[in-house]
């Protein structure tokens, strides 16, 4: 699959009806996602054939990215009921087979070593401090060979840090710098648009 | 649901020791087709947990997994068997159940809810 066709596929994808602005729910624009999972396999082999978990899943656009470039089985994880099933009628869409779990990610726990990687867009940490760390810390325990996410850029040190201190990174790199276009999506945001600076990262978690 | 996403679902309310396999009580099953992919499957039977995976696919109404999986060469009717029961069978409504604390994690439309009460974490 191109990169474009990617592009155009994740566009089409219902986006939250619902959005909860305690749970941070922005949707993964399809210019960001088709970029990050088309990276993670292409140069680094971690997405076909693999078993590919979406931690903070929403509406499903990173899983849906993942399926489409042939991972073997992809799981979306949510808290939020409306977004999985908006995250359902997503998948029966495009027609790709996505196993979704209701649950907070950073009090799961799975056993073994099934998923091979994690992909995701977790939430900033500006309504729940702290929740960028958490998210990420759940993704090392539970991801074998690779870990995907999105930080802010002004985070960079202390991501990298926190990674290889805490967390049990083998490798922490940032892959590039991306634009997130924020839409005006909820009543306190007062311009229509905003452009943050984000990390995209690859983390390599140590063999346990 | 299926039972590749089973196979690593554990119990984590606060004190539970013997936190997985979840038991599984089947309400509504239904068999969806996927593609066959060898490699991929020799590559998870060293990472599935075997009796966990016989013991979900009986609950779910498929009988035909040995109890112990092969030693070294897997053939094509055994990958068969387990394809199907790793990734075909999809538990649609039930429940996963906790052994030790007999709490049940509801499975609705295929997603089941491991959402734990305030008590419980």
């Amino acid at each position: 699959m191109k990169l474009k066709q990617l592009e155009g596929l994740l566009g089409g994808l219902k986006q939250f009806y619902n959005p909860k602005v305690e749970l941070e729910q922005y949707p993964t624009g399809p210019h960001i996602a088709s970029r990050m999972l088309f990276t993670a396999e292409n140069s680094y082999g971690d997405i076909t054939d693999k078993v590919v978990a979406d931690f903070g899943c929403g509406c499903g656009t990173l899983s849906a990215a993942a399926s489409l470039l042939d991972a073997a089985c992809v799981i979306g994880f949510d808290i939020d009921p409306q977004s999985l099933e908006t995250a359902t009628l997503n998948a029966e869409e495009l027609e790709v087979e996505i196993d979704f779990v209701q649950c907070d990610v950073t009090k799961l726990e799975l056993k073994g070593q099934i998923v091979d990687t994690v992909v995701m867009n977790p939430p900033f940490g500006t309504r729940k401090k702290g929740a960028d760390m958490e998210f990420l810390s759940a993704a090392m325990k539970v991801a074998s060979q690779a870990v995907y996410s999105l930080h802010k850029t002004s985070t960079r040190e202390h991501i990298k840090r926190a990674a290889l201190r805490d967390f049990n990174a083998k490798s922490a790199e940032v892959i590039c710098e991306l634009r997130y276009d924020l839409p005006k999506l909820y009543k306190f945001h007062k311009r229509k648009e905003v452009d943050i600076a984000v990390d995209l990262w690859r983390f390599e978690p140590r063999q346990n | 649901m299926r039972l590749i996403m089973h196979n690593m679902l554990t119990c984590n309310i606060k004190g539970v020791i013997n936190k997985s396999p979840l038991r599984i009580e089947a309400e509504k099953v239904i068999k969806k087709e996927v593609d066959f992919n060898p490699d991929f499957l020799r590559h998870m039977l060293a990472k599935i947990e075997w009796k966990a995976l016989v013991d979900g696919a009986r609950s779910m109404g498929y009988t035909e997994l040995p109890v112990h999986a092969p030693g070294i060469e897997s053939d094509e009717p055994f990958l068969r068997k387990f394809h199907h029961a790793l990734l075909e069978l999809n538990l649609e409504e039930g429940s996963l159940v906790c052994q030790e604390s007999g709490r049940k994690f509801p499975v609705n439309k295929g997603v089941p809810n491991m959402l734990l009460h305030e008590k419980e974490v």
